[in-house]
């Protein structure tokens, strides 16, 4: 018990420690490293909970996928990050305030829940022993196949919508033509010049 | 799982079709916009053909109650897939003049449709979702489809971020709805959703609410309506076509479903927001149309009002209500694909003209697109005996059944209002002095087009019955499916 409230507060300080830096850092290169390491704590949460599926896909798709690719597209937009966030103190009232009626709000709204008609037990996050990904993939194939494929026609649907609006049909696409690689020898490709000194060629 | 793949043969059918397209267009050789578009028109037939087959089973469910087919479903799918082949017919000659003509604006107005089909049937949160999003994430991409357009790719992204929005605050209602009634399904939903002494406790009205407004963005009702006249004018006139008919629609559909199965019986806090929705959707759509140039812009405001009239008939909460939205939405596509068959025809020899001055003295040079626009902006109005008057009649009968007196006189006052500036546009086509702007003359498969739904709209008194009967089963199946909600909750009742 001891144990598991000493991890559950490690996980829960970095997590919150690191979200501030991510947005008071600087430069933009540190957020999204500190975004990360957000990411893996919030993982570390989901563990304490009994929730580990959730902690892989964290890791996997947060980490690996959109951290890394936030990373890119920081470092190939050449933004002035530091002139964007130069007005931060100054906002910084309002933004409180807006956060502080965002906060009663939803202690109005769990508090509310309290006196509420008899609601259904929640279902256990492990039923029957099995781990979560098991009872996932239990279902996820079965009962929820049509919500499952769905999903699969909305991405498809992404596809073509982003190939549709940014594809441009180009007269000379380059493609890679690999017997013309391969056929290329040393003959074709590199000349030897016998350079005058002080003339050039 | 063989009942279950019989019962969504449509969307099935919609979404092989699309793919089957998908590829003859990634693969053939040359231009393969023609073979695509006749396809997908094809398929959508097959699908509302496979779709009406239904209209006389009882309802079922498939997927553990995610998926319903019933009557009601079944006629609003057909409707919904009709709408949508006739605007691809209508895109067609638009499409190729614009030098916009691509095999992908009918593969994903097929997929749009089988997103409207899956939020037709919903009958679970999740079902729902996924069904407004197919949908959506299609429309945004089609208004963007004129992407070398400032206007047009400003609306696509409009409509993104407000779509996003939207969709962002239903899924807050839903969270909510499913903490604080243990189900997605609607039909445990509806027996967890009680009032206790005529209230709902706070947090369930708070779910509802957030839900009411994400589908409220959807069929575009005052005060989530903002994208509406934007989107409209920027997207490419036969996407606007498309907009302004199958979506709303389906719209329309899943929130009838959700209310009069989900809800049913927490009535007292829905019914308040449904009549309120509807007064300023018809002020706004009657008074913002006023001073409107372009004819587009002003299409969306009668679109916005004429949300508000069908859902006059939605706050009546019964069977005469649920069939009264049900036909004057019906009559209400029809109406707007004949506008907009006319106005795609508003051509010059240098493109597209879109203001309604353009149309001065139109009687004169192109007497029968005249007439037909004539005849749809009358039945818009409501004057009898045109369509769009028996519309107007059914929603605020059933409201004054209901004894919404106050909410069917700001109806009529409204409708009165909203006259004016339909009948604007005749006293230009017929009073002016031509101004010569249309000088194209118009193609020939909007001039059927335009002929059948003029028709229609005129002979529509004639022979009423066959439509107000289908309106009036899917109607009755809708509240009954109410009834099963309610045994099932006495059976709770009973259980604890």
């Amino acid at each position: 018990m001891t144990l598991t409230s000493l991890a559950f507060y490690l996980f829960a300080t970095v997590a919150v420690a690191s979200s501030f830096m991510v947005i008071s850092s600087r430069n933009p290169v540190y957020s999204v490293l500190f975004l990360i390491l957000t990411f893996f704590n919030a993982a570390g949460l989901f563990v304490l909970l009994g929730a580990e599926f959730l902690a892989l896909i964290l890791v996997v798709v947060y980490v690996g996928a959109v951290a890394v690719l936030f990373l890119f597209v920081v470092m190939m937009l050449d933004i002035d990050f530091a002139e964007l966030s130069e007005g931060f103190l100054q906002y910084m009232p309002i933004g409180a305030t807006v956060g502080l009626i965002l906060l009663l709000e939803l202690l109005l709204v769990f508090g509310a829940s309290s006196t509420l008609i008899d609601t259904k037990p929640l279902p256990q996050a492990t039923p029957d022993g099995m781990t979560n990904a098991e009872a996932l993939g239990r279902v996820l194939y079965t009962d929820y196949i049509y919500f499952f494929q769905a999903a699969g026609a909305i991405l498809l649907v992404a596809m073509i919508g982003a190939i549709v609006l940014t594809l441009v049909p180009s007269n000379n696409p380059k493609k890679q033509n690999i017997a013309a690689q391969t056929a290329r020898t040393r003959d074709d490709a590199v000349e030897t010049v016998d350079v005058e000194p002080g003339q050039g060629i | 799982m063989l009942q279950n793949l019989t019962l969504i043969l449509p969307e099935m059918i919609l979404f092989l079709g699309a793919m089957g397209l998908l590829m003859i267009g990634a693969f053939s050789k040359g231009d393969s916009t023609r073979t695509v578009n006749l396809g997908a028109i094809a398929i959508l037939a097959l699908a509302a053909a496979t779709a009406g087959s239904f209209a006389n089973n009882a309802q079922a469910t498939a997927f553990n109650g995610a998926f319903v087919m019933d009557s009601f479903a079944a006629l609003m799918k057909v409707l919904t897939f009709v709408a949508t082949g006739i605007a691809i017919i209508m895109s067609q000659g638009y499409m190729r003049l614009e030098k916009l003509a691509r095999f992908e604006y009918p593969v994903l107005l097929l997929l749009a449709a089988a997103g409207m089909g899956m939020m037709i049937s919903a009958n679970d949160l999740i079902a729902l979702y996924m069904g407004i999003e197919l949908q959506s994430l299609a429309l945004y991409v089609v208004a963007a489809i004129n992407r070398d357009s400032l206007r047009s790719t400003e609306a696509g992204l409009k409509y993104f971020v407000l779509g996003a929005l939207s969709s962002g605050m239903l899924l807050y209602g839903a969270s909510l709805i499913y903490g604080f009634s243990g189900s997605t399904n609607f039909v445990e939903i509806a027996a967890a959703f009680q009032p206790q002494d005529g209230i709902l406790p706070m947090a369930q009205v708070l779910g509802l609410v957030f839900l009411l407004a994400g589908l409220a963005f959807k069929i575009s009702a005052v005060p989530f309506h903002m994208w509406t006249p934007d989107v409209y004018e920027g997207a490419p006139t036969s996407v606007t076509a498309f907009f302004a008919s199958a979506p709303k629609l389906a719209g329309m559909a899943i929130f009838l479903r959700i209310m009069m199965t989900g809800f049913e019986n927490a009535l007292v806090a829905w019914q308040q927001i449904i009549i309120l929705l509807a007064i300023l959707s018809m002020v706004l759509g009657a008074f913002a149309a006023i001073g409107q140039q372009n004819i587009k812009r002003l299409m969306a405001y009668s679109s916005i009002g004429h949300m508000g009239f069908a859902l006059v008939g939605f706050a009546a909460a019964s069977a005469a209500g649920v069939s009264s939205v049900i036909l004057y939405m019906t009559l209400y596509v029809v109406m707007t694909l004949g506008t907009f068959a006319c106005i795609l025809s508003m051509r010059q020899d240098s493109g597209p003209v879109e203001r309604i001055s353009d149309l001065a003295g139109l009687s004169q040079t192109r007497p029968f697109m005249a007439f037909c626009l004539a005849v749809m902006m009358f039945s818009l109005a409501g004057i009898p005996p045109m369509a769009g008057f028996f519309g107007k009649l059914f929603v605020f009968r059933a409201a004054i059944d209901a004894g919404l007196y106050s909410l069917s006189i700001i109806g009529v006052l409204a409708s009165v209002v909203g006259a004016f500036y339909y009948l604007r546009i005749v006293k230009v086509m017929y009073l002016d002095a031509p101004a010569d702007e249309v000088n194209e003359p118009m193609p020939r498969e909007l001039s059927i087009l335009a002929g059948v739904m003029t028709a229609f709209t005129l002979l529509f008194f004639v022979y009423p019955s066959p439509l107000v009967e289908l309106a009036d089963k899917a109607g009755a199946v809708l509240m009954q499916d109410g009834m099963v909600a309610t045994d099932m909750l006495q059976e709770h009742l009973a259980g604890h």
